[in-house]
């Protein structure tokens, strides 16, 4: 399926990355050409098969619900960039 | 020869002896790390923490009680986090991140006297198949064409481990393989890359792309060295909920020699239209060499090869997408200068537009539209089914009682640095060809220097094993490495 204009400046937007527009066309005749790669698995029957959501057959383990640390607030602020009074500082979010 | 030349089992012994002490090693290898910039491999260098584990190695090798790494200087490639240490994945979204964490492989590492020499270079986001994806720029391969200046590349994603290992900067490295990225740099230049069984080794710490796919492993200068730094890798981790809670099997006492009886099969559909003599011949040699090592050798079919590919680019670039929207300029890494009047999604949409390469932003925009409400079926999910069949192709040969499959490891020999750049990207996924059914599959692959192409470039074949089997893969690998005798190294021009 080729992916027009209109489809990949949605998908740009979706993904949260800025796209001029004169880039645009670029970027949908990429995304039509990978995508049409991927028009040949319409070629394989796949009634009746389960789609995959683990490569081993494992159940996935759980842990007991207890507090295996904390108190570390200093480190998960260090990379950030920008931390102002103990929390990560973002433009304003509500007007 | 000099100590950075050494294998890991050659300096294993020479520590043990007291022949060495492991600070004149990592010297040796320090030495050669600064002679070798114009490879591009190590891009963050630790000289300080080398020096200082390495001087932590002799005191143990001096008690008696050392690990088999205790005091092998090696190179960790980008994607893993190491404390304090740069780890940015090879991304401009990532400058600046230093972990406050270590990697649960190369804690396991460092605990068993392993030194860490630097990070290696690789693509971004491991995203890549001959390391130009990198916001470090291109890795390089020690090896040239005969009577040739051009710049090869070294694979990838894993290209910088894979130069440094080959070019002799250090003992081995660590690699991560989600559709080859340790198994062909391994071929290109000429050295052992092993991905292991999914959920052998533990994921923790370590950058994701596509977390059914990623697999870490060593790559070295031989099966013995693959095996005993895959010893030190491996094991359940309580911190990856898909790690396997199985025992480690010893892979270096699983080197017997002895393949007498055992399966090969050969699969017809690695057979391309196109593919070159050359590789066809390597391939016809292996056979051989297995054959005379007493292998029964047996074609067999994996029907659904074909669509290898296509599900592997469906799949992950939508665990990518996914995997990588934590990049926003929130909690670590670059953010994006917002002008007046900017409000939070104008600050994702720049940092993410600025800091991610065009190969990254491409598949996460891929993955986007695969998993986007309306696509979900007609590609994701059609993808996983697909998956499901090819992971049966191999199930049925396994069962039928093959032990192993022996393919070429590359489509073609190493292809020089910018040969690729106006080709269409699927092009450059064709690289993955070989290798890529094994991560769909969550099997251990093995890539084994095998010749030397007409233009004296390194060529590798793949031996594919059961799942958990790694030892008997490492056996029939060490096999093929001793017939086929690869001893040629890059003539130095570094």
């Amino acid at each position: 399926m080729a992916i027009d204009i209109d489809t990949a400046r949605k998908v740009a937007k979706l993904a949260r990355i800025r796209v001029e527009e004169a880039d645009l066309p670029k970027l949908a005749g990429q995304l039509s050409g990978i995508l049409g790669f991927m028009e040949q698995l319409n070629e394989v029957d796949v009634s009746g098969v389960e789609p995959m959501t683990s490569v081993t057959p494992m159940r996935l383990k759980r842990r007991k619900d207890e507090v295996t640390d904390g108190n570390i607030q200093a480190q998960v602020l260090k990379n950030a960039p920008d931390a102002r009074e103990g929390f990560f500082a973002v433009p304003k979010v509500v007007e | 020869m000099s100590a950075n030349t050494w294998t890991i089992a050659a300096a294993r012994d020479a520590l043990r002896k007291g022949e060495i002490s492991a600070v004149d090693l990592t010297m040796s290898c320090l030495t050669a790390i600064d002679a070798g910039d114009d490879l591009n491999a190590f891009v963050h260098k630790t000289p300080e923490i080398a020096l200082e584990q390495a001087r932590a190695a002799d005191a143990k090798l001096k008690a008696g009680n050392a690990a088999a790494m205790c005091g092998i200087p090696l190179g960790i490639k980008d994607l893993f986090c190491t404390k304090g240490v740069p780890s940015q994945a090879a991304s401009n979204i990532l400058k600046g991140f230093k972990p406050e964490y270590e990697a649960t492989v190369t804690t396991k590492l460092f605990d068993a006297g392993a030194v860490m020499l630097g990070k290696l270079n690789m693509d971004e986001f491991a995203m890549g198949s001959s390391n130009e994806t990198s916001a470090y720029g291109n890795a390089v391969s020690p090896w040239r064409r005969k009577g040739s200046e051009v710049a090869l590349t070294p694979g990838g994603s894993s290209g910088g481990s894979a130069a440094a290992v080959a070019a002799d900067l250090c003992l081995a490295a660590t690699g991560t393989d989600t559709g080859g990225s340790i198994r062909q740099p391994a071929a290109f230049t000429g050295i052992v890359g092993i991905k292991p069984t999914y959920g052998r080794v533990s994921r923790w710490g370590i950058v994701a792309f596509a977390s059914s796919l990623d697999q870490a492993g060593p790559m070295t200068k031989s099966v013995r060295d693959a095996a005993i730094m895959l010893q030190a890798m491996a094991g359940h981790d309580p911190k990856d909920s898909t790690s396997a809670d199985l025992p480690v099997p010893d892979f270096e006492a699983a080197l017997t020699g002895d393949i007498r009886g055992k399966v090969i099969g050969i699969p017809k559909e690695y057979r391309m239209d196109g593919m070159p003599a050359e590789i066809e011949a390597l391939w016809a040699q292996g056979i051989e060499m297995l054959k005379d090592a007493g292998a029964e050798v047996r074609d067999i079919s994996l029907p659904h090869t074909k669509y290898a590919l296509p599900a592997y680019y469906v799949i992950a670039p939508a665990e990518a997408s996914s995997n990588l929207a934590r990049y926003d300029g929130v909690r670590y890494g670059h953010r994006a200068k917002l002008t007046a009047g900017d409000g939070i999604t104008e600050m994702y949409e720049k940092t993410r537009a600025e800091g991610f390469g065009a190969e990254v932003q491409r598949r996460i925009m891929v993955g986007t539209y695969v998993l986007s409400a309306g696509f979900y079926d007609a590609y994701y999910n059609r993808a996983r089914k697909v998956r499901a069949l090819i992971k049966r192709d191999f199930e049925t040969v396994f069962a039928d009682g093959v032990d192993a499959i022996l393919t070429p490891a590359t489509p073609s020999a190493a292809f020089g640095l910018g040969e690729m750049a106006d080709a269409d990207p699927v092009k450059m996924y064709l690289n993955d060809v070989f290798t890529v059914t094994v991560n769909l599959a969550g099997l251990p692959g093995i890539s084994v220097p095998v010749g030397l192409d007409a233009q004296g470039l390194p060529l590798g074949l793949q031996l594919i094993g059961r799942p958990w089997e790694e030892d008997a893969l490492l056996n029939y690998a060490h096999v093929l490495e001793s017939r086929a005798g690869f001893v040629a190294k890059a003539e130095k021009w570094w």
